[in-house]
């Protein structure tokens, strides 16, 4: 039973973590290609900055998913439940 | 639910886990541990009721928020004048505007539908979540205490945004995938549309393949569409939850810094459903093979 408490921290730390990092360097491509796409023409950039935003959205998607599958293990775990814990 | 109540009173306050999973659960209206109708009182007896059980709050709120935004835009539409706009008529045409230039530079058909649909789907979804900044326990509190006085109804619980209930927004996306499905059988007929899975990217002889890959991403769109929003939304108010029962004080500062970053997500969430809906439906009309 301690066990999987121990591993479901471990398993959710990893969910968030991993979609963390995914989400952050993404964000981190996408706002260069921004800046450097508006620098080179910059009477684009509120289109760009619209586009950018709707990939923005579509980027946070997985890493939200993956939050919501951590809580769900947080505090509903359904692997304590199945034990009957 | 004997020994929750007694575990409140005599430890002199709820443990956090308590305080989260409650203001996690919803009131949910279904077949009782008893075996008559009537509302859950405990989270496990909600998660019992199963497949047929309606979540009472998100309905409520929901139908509540789309009736106030339908009501309210037909209110103005009607008394709009040309020559003099109130400001709540220049609100109104600002929304309808920026909603008319995604749909014309998205969707390159006639359809009628389109222009109200993304509309409605995008207010409407920015309402529900905008309920999200009202402070978690005002609205609750509220009810809670309203339904153990006049009902008996003790500990009750209550969401107050609906979207983050996974039913709704699975809701939005699965009628969008319909939609999807209908307009795509509509222009290519049943054959073009079947085709069209079973024959694109490859030749007919590599079908399948070409099902593997296609049939995966036509289920894609409503499971992400809805989990997206699910998720962004799940996870925003669980987070004001935790900085509500685990910092005590310091609550204040950091509910604002979260609710600022916040208001972000909220706007862009309806837009990224809106738009997505407009390119989904925009594929569905094109007759042109990809």
């Amino acid at each position: 039973m301690e066990m999987i408490l121990a591993f479901t921290v471990l398993g959710v730390l990893l969910v968030l973590g991993m979609g963390a990092l995914g989400t952050a360097i993404g964000f981190g491509i996408l706002g260069g290609k921004f800046l450097e796409g508006s620098a080179r023409q910059p009477e684009l950039a509120p289109k760009l900055q619209g586009s950018m935003f709707l990939v923005a959205g579509l980027i946070d998607a997985v890493t939200m998913i993956g939050i919501g599958i951590g809580m769900w293990f947080t505090f509903a775990n359904p692997f304590v439940a199945s034990l009957g814990g | 639910m004997a020994e929750s109540a007694g575990l409140e009173h005599s430890a002199a306050e709820q443990t956090v886990q308590e305080y989260i999973t409650h203001h996690l659960s919803f009131l949910t209206f279904g077949r009782t541990h008893d075996g008559h109708l009537g509302f859950a009182h405990t989270p496990e007896e909600a998660a019992d009721m199963g497949f047929w059980s309606v979540n009472v709050d998100t309905l409520g709120w929901s139908i509540f928020l789309g009736a106030g935004f339908l009501l309210f835009f037909r209110w103005v539409g009607q008394k709009a004048s040309v020559d003099s706009p109130s400001g709540i008529q220049n609100f109104v045409e600002m929304v309808v505007e920026f909603v008319e230039a995604r749909v014309t530079e998205g969707f390159n058909h006639k359809n009628d539908l389109i222009g109200p649909l993304c509309l409605t789907l995008f207010f409407w979804i920015l309402l529900m979540n905008t309920m999200d900044l009202v402070p978690v326990d005002w609205i609750t509190k509220a009810f809670e205490i309203f339904a153990a006085t006049a009902f008996g109804f003790e500990h009750a619980p209550f969401k107050i945004v609906p979207t983050t209930d996974p039913n709704i927004t699975m809701g939005l996306s699965v009628t969008v995938f319909v939609m999807i499905v209908y307009y795509s059988i509509k222009n290519k007929g049943l054959g073009g549309f079947l085709g069209e899975l079973a024959f694109h990217p490859f030749g007919k002889w590599m079908m399948p393949f070409n099902l593997i890959i296609e049939v995966p991403t036509l289920l894609a769109k409503p499971i992400s569409l809805g989990l997206r929003l699910f998720g962004n939304l799940y996870a925003g108010e669980l987070l004001f939850l935790l900085i509500a029962s685990m910092l005590g004080f310091w609550q204040l500062p950091a509910h604002f810094a979260w609710a600022a970053f916040h208001l972000l997500v909220i706007p862009l969430q309806a837009f990224v459903f809106m738009m997505l809906t407009i390119v989904y439906l925009n594929q569905a009309h094109d007759k042109e093979a990809h």
